[in-house]
């Protein structure tokens, strides 16, 4: 019986599929527009990461002699790399936005050696030049300069001194966000601090909302986060009544009275510079990296409720990182189980790729790894 | 007419789904000509189909098997995790053995955890009266849970900064495709495909399945029999546990090059679905992973092509499942009352003879 089923199934695929592969070959013959790919892990609307790329790429769709494609919630699998695969070799791509951490390895570096022509621009990754293929390229942000910014604003506001930071896992990325924004908190106050929950996943909603009212029911009246998307949090804090600061995307449509600010990225940029070499032919750019005075990240415009002193001092940080004058890490600084892990006058610079494997929280940080 | 439920749900959701894209103002045809097209229209599209469908035939095994004996596990799984994470971390303990020596122990060390895990749910519903279908379900969650503090905590290779992996596996380690050139689809279509047939061997054409389609048709009668049911159920969590096993060690060895949170992506739940949309028959397990892979595979190309939400596939699965169970249901009423009818004719025919 299903003998029988295949074979009528294969007659029926193989013709309908022949007719429709036709004309797509002929397609790219002329003229033709640069094809960029996008791949993103998850939704495009998630108000979050994946948002946080897609809207980056809408500009670029909008770019001269650009075709954009895109492919939402592609796990970190055979199938991502069936995915790049396809776009290039059914829609001609020549440059492709892989945006999930885990695509880099073994995923893009495996196509990108299969397809010596087409460009691999990933978000995140740390490019090797002794090994990894010359049509690879990493680009990321210092979204940590947002996170400062986020706890100097959250250091203002907050009457509790306790702030509460949901975070996904206990990686290097994470801790680097919890540790600057609790810094930025505590250059406001060394008395306030951080209780930091980790859900153990990148997108675990229900976790996160019972994460959020632990954390309001503890007394901590400002909360902020480092998940794929912040939704659930920043609409709990809202319906709670209390204070929230975004990440990834603005989530201020979400909060409209307890949003301070965020720290959002802005891809366009890395974007933007990708797909310019890309049209004129430059060779790739391996290890594109930037913060705030770069334009790779940004922060979300302050909500009604900032008070003028949060204000003030937060924007005067922000010019003085735009003008290159601020450390973020540097000593004397201590984790918080006591240990020193910067002494006195020793200080890492942003592009510093010891800050890219952190492995510690910060003094006035409460919670383990 | 074993396949004709199947057959059906496949017209129809095909069907609704047309329907529901031209409801909501999308070219409807033109997506299901994508669908064709993306999941079989060419050489490329068909590896993407059976490189997708490939773990499904394994997981799926991991609910036909115990299904021939009348239970129904949705633990996959966690079988196919675990299975995976003994597969990657073998290779760190055992050392010196040539690549392939150890490909195969790490094969079997992956069906051992998998079959010991589903086993464990045969063995709590026979010993224990645990329904399997929810123990198999808390066991996967269990299984994640260990995987997530193993490959987080003291499995965790130090270099993997911002996601969490057991060391890499050596390069002599990784499974290639079965031909770099023209087929580019990794071993485990063939693992899954010859484990299909030996499991429909198994099933149809030997005493052990004819035993099994005894206890799974009525438990009673089997005992009655002196068959040894807890065993004989047991067996078959045990094999469709390993099966699940195996598929993780596939995605470890032929695809991550670890562990990591990469393995925990539904292959166990789509096995479910792939398992009733071919009634348990592990030779449509076969056809119907691939139908399955091909329409994940088609999803790339909808989006791509007609902007169409990634939801429109998982949309497309949802009727599949949905119909199917409609139309099984419908399927056995009708037979049912087709019985009915015919007994009724019997006993009339009966009658008269009575009277003549």
């Amino acid at each position: 019986m299903s003998d029988l089923d295949r074979r009528k199934f294969l007659k029926l695929a193989g013709l309908i599929g022949i007719t429709a592969a036709m004309p797509f070959s002929f397609a790219r013959a002329a003229d033709k527009p640069l094809v960029v790919g996008f791949v993103y892990v998850g939704a495009r609307d998630d108000f979050g990461y994946n948002q946080a790329h897609a809207q980056a790429a809408r500009i670029i769709r909008s770019m001269p002699n650009v075709k954009v494609i895109e492919e939402e919630n592609v796990p970190e699998t055979s199938a991502v790399q069936q995915a790049m695969e396809a776009m290039i070799r059914q829609d001609g791509a020549e440059l492709i936005f892989a945006t999930s951490f885990g695509y880099f390895d073994p995923h893009v570096l495996r196509v990108a050696q299969r397809y010596p022509d087409v460009r691999f621009a990933h978000c995140g990754g740390l490019w090797d030049e002794s090994k990894h293929p010359k049509n690879v390229g990493s680009f990321f942000g210092y979204i940590d300069e947002g996170q400062y910014l986020n706890g100097v604003v959250a250091g203002h506001m907050s009457k509790t001194k306790r702030i509460g930071f949901i975070a996904a896992k206990p990686v290097a990325q994470v801790l680097r966000n919890i540790n600057a924004f609790t810094l930025g908190a505590r250059s406001v106050d060394p008395e306030i601090t951080t209780t930091v929950i980790f859900t153990g996943d990148w997108s675990l909603p229900v976790r996160e909302a019972e994460a959020a009212n632990g954390l309001i029911d503890q007394g901590c009246d400002v909360l902020t986060c480092h998940v794929d998307g912040p939704k659930v949090i920043v609409e709990t804090a809202e319906r709670r009544g209390v204070m929230s600061c975004g990440y990834h995307a603005s989530q201020a449509a979400l909060a409209p009275n307890g949003y301070l600010t965020g720290a959002e990225w802005n891809w366009e940029t890395p974007y933007r510079a990708h797909v310019e070499a890309a049209q004129k032919g430059e060779t790739m750019n391996n290890f594109l990296r930037g913060g705030l005075a770069e334009g790779f990240v940004k922060a979300s415009d302050y909500g009604p409720n900032v008070s003028a002193e949060a204000r003030e001092q937060a924007d005067a940080v922000k010019a003085s990182m735009i003008a290159g004058e601020f450390t973020l890490f540097k000593g004397p600084l201590k984790d918080n189980k006591g240990n020193v892990v910067l002494a006195e006058g020793e200080a890492l610079g942003q592009t510093d790729v010891v800050l890219e494997q952190m492995n510690y929280l910060v003094e006035g940080v409460r919670g383990d790894i | 007419m074993p396949g004709l439920p199947t057959v059906l749900s496949i017209i129809s959701s095909f069907a609704l789904f047309v329907l529901f894209l031209a409801f909501q103002g999308k070219p409807a045809f033109e997506a299901l000509a994508l669908v064709f097209e993306g999941a079989f229209g060419s050489s490329f599209a068909w590896e993407n189909t059976l490189q997708r469908a490939a773990p499904l035939m394994l997981t799926a095994l991991c609910v036909a098997l115990p299904a021939r004996a009348g239970l129904i596990i949705i633990g996959g799984e966690g079988a196919l995790v675990l299975g995976g994470l003994a597969a990657a971390t073998l290779p760190l303990w055992l050392t010196g053995l040539p690549p392939l020596a150890t490909l195969i122990a790490m094969g079997m060390v992956a069906m051992l955890v998998g079959g010991f895990w589903i086993g464990l749910n045969g063995w709590l519903r026979q010993k224990r009266g645990l329904n399997e279908t929810i123990g198999s379900l808390l066991l996967s969650y269990i299984a994640i849970a260990l995987f997530n503090h193993l490959v987080e905590g003291p499995l965790r290779d130090p270099s993997s900064l911002n996601k969490p992996s057991t060391v890499g596996l050596d390069y002599s380690l990784m499974i290639g495709m079965i031909s770099e050139d023209s087929f580019r689809v990794h071993w485990g279509l063939v693992a899954g495909i010859v484990a299909c047939v030996l499991a429909y061997v198994l099933v149809r054409h030997s005493v052990k399945g004819f035993a099994l389609d005894v206890v799974g048709g009525n438990v009673r009668t089997a005992r009655m029999l002196g068959l040894p049911v807890n065993r004989l159920v047991i067996l078959t969590c045990v094999l469709g546990g390993a099966a699940a096993g195996l598929a993780g060690m596939y995605e470890v060895s032929a695809v991550q090059g670890s562990a990591n949170a990469s393995l925990i992506v539904g292959y166990g739940i789509s096995g479910i679905l792939v398992s009733f949309a071919a009634r348990h028959n592990p030779l449509a397990i076969i056809v119907c992973a691939t139908l399955v892979g091909g329409i994940e595979a088609s999803g790339s190309l909808l989006q791509r092509r007609l902007d169409l939400p990634d939801a429109t596939t998982l949309i497309l699965q949802g009727l599949l499942f949905t119909n199917l169970l409609a139309w099984e249901a419908l399927v056995g009423r009708i037979t049912q009352w087709r019985i009915r009818l015919e007994e009724h004719a019997n006993k009339s025919k009966g009658a008269e003879v009575q009277h003549g």
